[in-house]
């Protein structure tokens, strides 16, 4: 059991990360991205192939998959500068199908569906896979610390408060000044070298990655932890990642407390429950459970 | 007679077949409150568009302070000392008062994503919250400053329209409708705003309907009418003008 939780809490926070990632992109930024498990892949197989091929040791094949992360963000960014919402979304959901597609039929880089196996981590065989367990989630929350800190960081700075201007009006910030094109490609390539990062620890953590590791979930599930925790909020970002690992694993023990249902019932009630819990927040809570908040400045006098 | 600080030259824009600038031409001379004056329809709206870089003109040339600015984008324009506010009061609404006026601060290190992870620009940044805190006292919207836009009165937010602009420390000032909509006692704080920072050098170039106002304030008057300039002149002459009477009007024969 305690192994189980353990291991719940590495992909805790690696969906962390992504929400982190996210909220730079989406939640300050207000680019609807969708294509997030793209980037997540492009990390992961970044990472491992970085890993197997050019045999680099785990920190430089996860700066490696960071900045290849990045620069694809930056290109998705630079194309998609004048689409908005819905036209976003789906270009960039296009772009994570791809990605995906590329994964699955690239066999001579990525070996197509049979995925890669045995991507190498340091201490595994070493250690025992409870003490890997514990050493990964120590590594990846390091990791969600460090990234909400510098996140936060620019989200206070006055490069923050340019990006919520152009979230919520790209004209005034332009009349402002600011040169908007460049803001959004910068927070949309950070916020990918977020989710390439995470991909790396996804890589080298399970030791395998297929392509159907990255499919649409993924997106869906970072998107319901970052409007639970509260779109614009690094804590919030974090908490709703825990609380959406929660939910979706601790409603298996569903089935244990509700005799007379068959298995299939009960994962269809599992479904039901996550779709309902979100539905109560959103009525109660819209701005989620740990809104952004306004910056205010105190005044000498 | 000194350059002007603007000259607009043959400008010309359409929306689809709308014919919305024909080819206005005016100056604006350093140091005064020019009115442009017209009726509903006229181009004055799209003119500051075209200018200020939100819509690039499709013909003619906009010279300001010396340069070419015809097609610059808006963030080149502004920072080259032209700034424009908004008819329609668009402050950031989920950002506070202060903030929005920081937002227009020019030269701040700490936008650029390096300088904010490192904590860079601080200096640059108390620099241009004094400036804020100044303007936010002299516009009364001091007690305001940790607000949300959002949050303001109609008045409020045109009073913080002007405040933006002038963080961006601007040479000319185009302003959309500035007193539209809002009371007579607020009306004449916000004029009496603009006269005193006339008289500190600003220039302005106003859109308009409130005609007393544009009396007491503005000299000259750029009168346009179908997406042309009509006529310039003080405001008793462009008054007493038959051809502005019809425009505003109608044609009478």
């Amino acid at each position: 059991m305690l192994d189980y939780l353990v291991s719940l809490s590495v992909f805790a926070g690696l969906y962390g990360l992504l929400a982190l990632g996210l909220n730079l992109v989406w939640g300050l930024g207000g680019m609807v991205n969708l294509g997030l498990a793209g980037l997540f892949a492009i990390g992961a197989y970044a990472s491992a192939l970085a890993e197997l091929r050019l045999h680099l040791a785990l920190p430089a094949a996860a700066i490696f998959a960071a900045l290849l992360a990045a620069g694809a963000g930056a290109l998705l960014a630079a194309v998609t500068a004048r689409l908005k919402g819905d036209y976003l979304a789906i270009v960039t959901l296009g772009f994570a199908e791809v990605i995906q597609l590329l994964a699955a039929n690239e066999i001579w880089l990525t070996n197509g569906t049979d995925g890669l196996p045995a991507i190498p981590a340091p201490g595994r065989g070493r250690l025992s896979s409870f003490h890997f367990d514990i050493a990964s989630t120590s590594v990846v929350w390091l990791a969600v610390i460090l990234v909400s800190l510098l996140l936060w960081r620019l989200s206070q700075a006055p490069y923050g408060r340019v990006l919520r201007a152009i979230r919520e009006d790209e004209t005034v910030a332009a009349v402002a000044g600011k040169r908007v094109l460049a803001f959004k490609v910068s927070a949309f390539a950070a916020g990918s070298a977020v989710m390439g990062l995470a991909g790396s620890l996804y890589a080298a953590y399970t030791g395998y990655v297929a392509p159907d590791s990255f499919d649409v979930l993924v997106t869906l599930l970072v998107v319901l932890a970052l409007t639970a925790g509260g779109l614009g909020s690094m804590a919030g970002a974090v908490l709703g990642a825990i609380l959406v690992v929660v939910l979706t694993e601790g409603t298996r023990f569903l089935g244990g407390l509700l005799p007379g249902l068959s298995a299939l019932q009960v994962a269809s009630l599992r479904q039901g429950m996550i779709g309902v819990f979100l539905l109560l927040l959103l009525r109660f809570r819209p701005e989620g459970i740990l809104p952004e908040r306004m910056r205010r400045h105190h005044l000498e006098d | 007679m000194a350059e002007p600080l603007l000259s607009v030259r043959a400008l010309a824009r359409r929306f689809y077949g709308v014919q919305a600038l024909a080819g206005t031409d005016f100056d604006v001379a350093a140091g005064t409150i020019t009115a442009l004056i017209g009726p509903n329809g006229a181009g004055k709206t799209t003119a500051f568009q075209c200018i200020s870089g939100v819509v690039p003109p499709e013909g003619g040339r906009v010279l300001f302070a010396g340069a070419e600015i015809t097609g610059w984008p808006a963030e080149r324009i502004s920072r080259a000392g032209l700034v424009r506010t908004f008819q329609v009061a668009r402050g950031i609404p989920r950002l506070s008062v202060l903030e929005n006026l920081l937002l227009y601060a020019p030269d701040q290190p700490g936008e650029r994503m390096w300088a904010a992870l490192i904590g860079a620009g601080r200096r640059a940044e108390r620099r241009a919250r004094e400036r804020a805190v100044a303007i936010a006292r002299r516009l009364d919207l001091l007690s305001l400053a940790n607000q949300p836009a959002g949050a303001l009165s109609g008045g409020q937010k045109k009073l913080l329209e002007i405040g933006r602009a002038l963080m961006a420390e601007p040479r000319l000032v185009l302003l959309d409708e500035p007193i539209a909509g809002v009371n007579p006692a607020l009306a004449e704080r916000i004029a009496s705003h603009l006269e005193s920072l006339k008289n500190e050098g600003l220039t302005f170039l106003v859109i308009e309907h409130h005609m007393d106002m544009i009396a007491r304030l503005c000299d000259p008057v750029i009168v346009m009418a179908g997406g042309r300039t009509l006529m310039i002149g003080s405001f008793a002459e462009v008054a007493a003008d038959s051809a502005v009477q019809e425009a505003y009007l109608g044609r009478h024969n």
